[in-house]
């Protein structure tokens, strides 16, 4: 090891994720910029660790017969369904192509992707934008409303934004918006409706300045005035381009991704090279919407917990007291037990982003795989809860929590690497 | 039976209408409750599902729709009622309690980075890995926690001895540390006795009689049962020794123990020997061969123990000038006067050389004069100085400038006939007397007691203070006011470096101040000491990996990578 000891090689890993300078670049069609979408290969990018289609939950198989219909490899949701059936797609994780996909996170070539280059490592990252609520494709709903505006992300939402950011001098910085907007109440997993609101104040002027004609421009704007949740996928491609810059050190005991595929959890850690290290998915636990109940939820999903990876959402729940009350019900008091809870298994506090709510203690830095374990206390994540059925959307939204056995299996191999397992 | 109601203007966000409809769903006989805002979504979702009505129509936005699917039995307004309540209590936080909590060892020192106490209540077998991390950082230990095996405590009060700090304990269950509770302990006044005990309910006993005595105590380190046993050799009663010899706050010290083995009853007693400092040794379980050896006296049993510490303590020591060798009593009270000065006679070995006590002199010997003012001498033509203070208070002046004089004892009968304040007549003139011999530059000592009860007209506890605020030292009863007075001319004890272990500075950094306390286990006694405003963080323990103990030993082998 280059590092005299993992605590040392931590410490590297959490400069880089202090260091992190997200900043949009672009937005673009995916087949552009991530290399298994060129030459009209049928691959599809899924939320998670690798799973096939078979052993995905009911919305995530929604959500792919919506892409097959959306990339008109399909006529219909049936034939769309059989040829999925058949194996004629071939799936890979976001996580392997440098992308983040929330809920499903089924990422098709035509898809509008946004574009974050990390100043601090020169990486990208990259995630389709948010679609809105109601029926979205990422809870599994693929009829022609969702096709539709898919549609038009990919036609008018992206190209005005690529055009407005072109305006901007060398893109739009994220990191600054995320610090305002942590102490505006948001933990950018459950609410960011500050941050979209910054966003969409940074955007307006730019799109202002470009020659998208003016019925596109009032859509657009309309499109980010009524989207509380638009910063969420840029959160996670900041989120994603600053933990695969950490991910470089290649030592340590700091993980570096979470995300889930409604079947396993998955964390990679920075010791740990590509591997992911699993375990079985919990179901979220929090309010449901008017007529809906647990029993009917879907098991966790999404590569969103790369927010928490980062220090963001469930592990800085006590920025965001609008939403505390998804914890448990609970209130002020419950959400600070939890930040106090995830600031046992990390190895430290972000300086970039003071908390004011927690006395200007920094969000949660760099979570470690071994501090998890000793204490049995694992990661919290905020997130929305998905129907069972495909097409029914979002019913809820609560808390999950990572499961140990992933974690217990990555300190065993950190053993194993580092030599010391008997 | 399906009910709408719409309460017009009242706007709460999606989150709060969530909450009230869980709650308003878990009322009796109702089936289930939506509350959401009249927005055109809402409403088709509350069309469908069976809840039109000419209400839900013309509701807006800004309206509240409560939804409400009950038995026949339940009247709609009922839940109104409820879903009101529900939105003027939301507040959900849980009151008061600022104590800070952890669940790992390293969280508890980045929270509370000054700690210098660990109070451990954790199952026996994690004790010593716990207690060794702990000695580690520099911190010292009480461990409340039984079922320690010798050889860990042996260990322990090694390591602890070789680093100047304190193990308290194993089955340790009473300790008191500039004033925070630790454990099981009492509330009691603050003082100069420091106590050392190897005994919880000994400790207890002996610091309630102290306080009821109106005594009080600097501090009480607890030892364990064991420490004093062959095989642990007395090693922490020895470390709280020294550092209570070294501590400003106590002038006089009272070791609890049963008795211990015999070669380890001979260090302690060569260590009290040393200490600078009066010292009471009551071993419960034997008659004490032996009432005093210099500056250490032996009590028989825990009460004894606690009046003679009473009787030695009491309040700052003055300097004596070299003159200063005599006790000089004023008595309104005749027997008293005889008791006191039949006490010093003894002390000195004197005799009573005028058994005619001539002017009230019940003794005049030695230098020491002991008076009682209630003589027929002082009577003729005027009250008894009981009904009248100033035939006294005439006399005190004389008796401070008096360079020989070194403490002045005096009683305070109080009761029916007496004047109605004697405390307050004297008051002035002990405060005159103690400034004047000041300004000569002499310390006087004032010792008194208070004949009379709490029930008495004038106040027992009032005439107490009144005297104490004068800036005399009060004891229980007459006899303890002479003894008091005695010790006040004891010959300062002797301290020997070599007897004696050498300072522990970790203890003693413990002793300056209120300690600062990681509180591992039983989270009533983090409470207790945060509610005493003593810095503390509770460490909520589990052991490590959940009791796994390979992954346990893999972690340790993955911390020193």
């Amino acid at each position: 090891m280059k590092y005299a000891s993992i605590n040392e090689a931590n410490e590297a890993v959490t400069q880089l994720i202090t260091g992190g300078q997200p900043v949009l670049v672009d937005v673009v069609r995916a087949k552009d910029v991530i290399d298994v979408f060129q030459g009209g290969a049928k691959v599809l990018l899924h939320a998670g660790p690798p799973i096939g289609f078979a052993e995905m939950p009911p919305p995530m198989q929604g959500s792919c017969v919506g892409a097959v219909l959306f990339e008109k490899w399909a006529d219909d949701a049936e034939s769309a369904r059989a040829m999925l059936e058949r194996g004629d797609v071939r799936f890979e994780p976001c996580h392997h192509h440098d992308a983040v996909g929330p809920m499903g996170g089924i990422t098709s070539g035509d898809m509008a992707m946004i574009v974050v280059e990390n100043r601090a490592g020169g990486n990208r990252a990259y995630s389709t934008m948010n679609e809105g609520i109601g029926k979205v494709l990422r809870f599994g709903a693929n009829d022609a409303s969702v096709i539709a505006r898919l549609e038009w992300m990919r036609d008018v939402l992206g190209p005005a934004l690529s055009a407005a950011v072109k305006k901007s001098e060398g893109g739009i910085a994220l990191m600054p918006i995320i610090s305002r907007a942590i102490t505006m109440g948001d933990e950018f997993h459950q609410r960011n409706i500050a941050a979209s609101a910054l966003f969409a104040k940074e955007v307006a002027p730019l799109l202002a300045q470009t020659d998208v004609p003016q019925s596109d421009l009032a859509e657009v704007l309309r499109f980010l005035s009524d989207t509380d949740q638009f910063f969420l996928n840029l959160a996670m491609a900041s989120c994603k381009a600053i933990m695969d810059a950490a991910r470089t050190i290649e030592e340590g005991s700091v993980v570096t991704a979470m995300a889930r595929n409604g079947k396993d959890f998955g964390i990679r850690v920075s010791g740990l090279g590509d591997e992911w290290f699993t375990a079985p998915v919990n179901t979220p636990d929090g309010l449901y919407f008017t007529g809906y109940s647990s029993d009917q939820a879907c098991p966790d999903m999404g590569d969103s917990a790369i927010t928490e990876t980062f220090g963001l959402g469930g592990m800085a729940m006590i920025a965001a007291p609008g939403v505390t009350r998804f914890v448990g019900a609970g209130g002020f008091g419950d959400a600070l037990a939890t930040s106090e809870e995830m600031a046992e298994i990390v190895t430290g506090h972000n300086p970039s982003l003071p908390i004011p709510t927690w006395d200007f203690q920094g969000a949660c830095l760099g979570i470690d795989v071994r501090k998890v374990v000793q204490t049995s206390i694992t990661p919290i994540i905020n997130t929305g809860i998905a129907s069972l059925e495909p097409g029914v959307g979002q019913i809820g939204a609560g808390t999950v929590r990572a499961p140990l056995g992933c974690f217990v299996k990555a300190l065993k191999a950190l053993g194993e690497k580092y030599a010391v397992a008997k | 039976m399906l009910t709408t109601v719409v309460k017009p203007n009242t706007y709460q966000d999606s989150v709060s209408l969530m909450l009230v409809s869980k709650k308003l769903t878990e009322m009796p006989d109702v089936i289930k409750v939506s509350v959401m805002m009249g927005t055109p979504a809402n409403k088709d979702i509350l069309r469908g599902t069976g809840f039109g009505s000419a209400a839900l129509d013309s509701a807006q936005p800004g309206d509240m729709i409560l939804a409400i699917d009950a038995e026949d039995n339940v009247d709609p307004q009922s839940v109104v009622h409820e879903a009101e309540e529900a939105l003027a209590n939301q507040a959900a936080g849980t009151p008061g309690s600022t104590l800070r909590t952890v669940r790992s060892f390293e969280r508890a020192f980045d929270v509370l980075p000054e700690a210098n106490l660990g109070l451990l209540s954790i199952p026996g077998d994690y004790v010593a890995a716990e207690a060794d991390r702990l000695l580690e950082r520099g911190v010292n230990v009480m461990i409340f926690s039984d079922n320690v095996s010798l050889d860990d405590e042996i260990a322990l009060k090694r390591k602890a001895a070789a680093k100047g700090l304190l193990v308290m304990g194993p089955d340790c269950g009473t300790a008191m540390i500039g004033g925070a509770p630790l454990a099981f302990t009492n509330e009691v006044t603050r003082g100069d006795i420091g106590l050392v005990a190897a005994s919880g309910t000994g400790a207890q006993e002996v610091m309630s009689a102290i306080d009821r005595l109106g005594g009080g105590v600097s501090t009480v380190l607890g030892l364990g049962g064991r420490d004093l046993s062959h095989q642990v050799g007395g090693l922490m009663c020895l470390q709280a020794l020294a550092a209570l010899a070294d501590d400003a706050s106590t002038s006089t010290i009272v070791i609890v123990s049963k008795p211990p083995a015999p070669e380890v009853r001979q260090k302690v007693a060569e260590a009290a020997k040393n200490l600078g400092k009066p010292v009471v040794i009551v071993f419960i379980g034997e008659r004490p061969a032996t009432a005093r050896d210099g500056n250490v006296r032996y009590a028989y049993t825990l009460a004894d123990a606690a009046a003679l510490a009473v009787e030695i303590a009491g309040g700052g020591r003055p300097v004596f000038a070299p003159g200063q060798k005599a006790i000089r009593g004023l008595y309104t009270g005749g027997t008293l006067a005889n008791e006191a000065a039949m006490l010093i006679r003894d002390a000195f070995g004197l005799t009573d050389t005028d058994p005619s006590h001539r002017q009230g002199y019940v003794l005049r010997s030695g230098g020491h004069e002991i008076v009682d003012l209630g003589d027929d001498a002082y009577t003729q033509g005027r009250p008894h100085p009981m009904i009248d203070p100033s035939a006294r208070i005439e006399k005190m002046p004389a008796v401070f400038d008096d360079p020989a004089t070194a403490v002045v004892l005096l009683d305070c009968v109080i009761g029916y006939g007496a004047s109605d304040d004697p405390a307050g007549a004297l008051a002035p003139a002990i405060r005159d007397g103690i400034e004047h011999a000041r300004a000569a530059g002499r310390d006087v000592a004032v010792v008194v007691s208070v004949c009379g009860t709490r029930h008495d007209p004038q106040g027992y506890e009032e005439q107490r203070a009144t005297l104490a605020e004068a800036g005399a030292t009060v004891l229980p009863d007459n006899a303890s006011a002479v003894r008091h007075a005695l010790a006040l001319l004891d010959e300062p004890a002797a301290t020997s470096a070599g007897a004696a272990a050498p300072r522990p500075v970790g203890v003693a950094g413990l002793l300056a101040g209120r300690p600062a306390v990681v509180n591992v286990g039983v989270r009533s006694f983090a409470q207790t000491l945060h509610d005493a405003e003593v810095s503390t963080v509770q460490y909520d323990w589990t052991p490590v990996a959940g009791g796994d103990a390979e992954l346990a030993s893999l972690l340790d082998a993955l911390q020193n990578v």
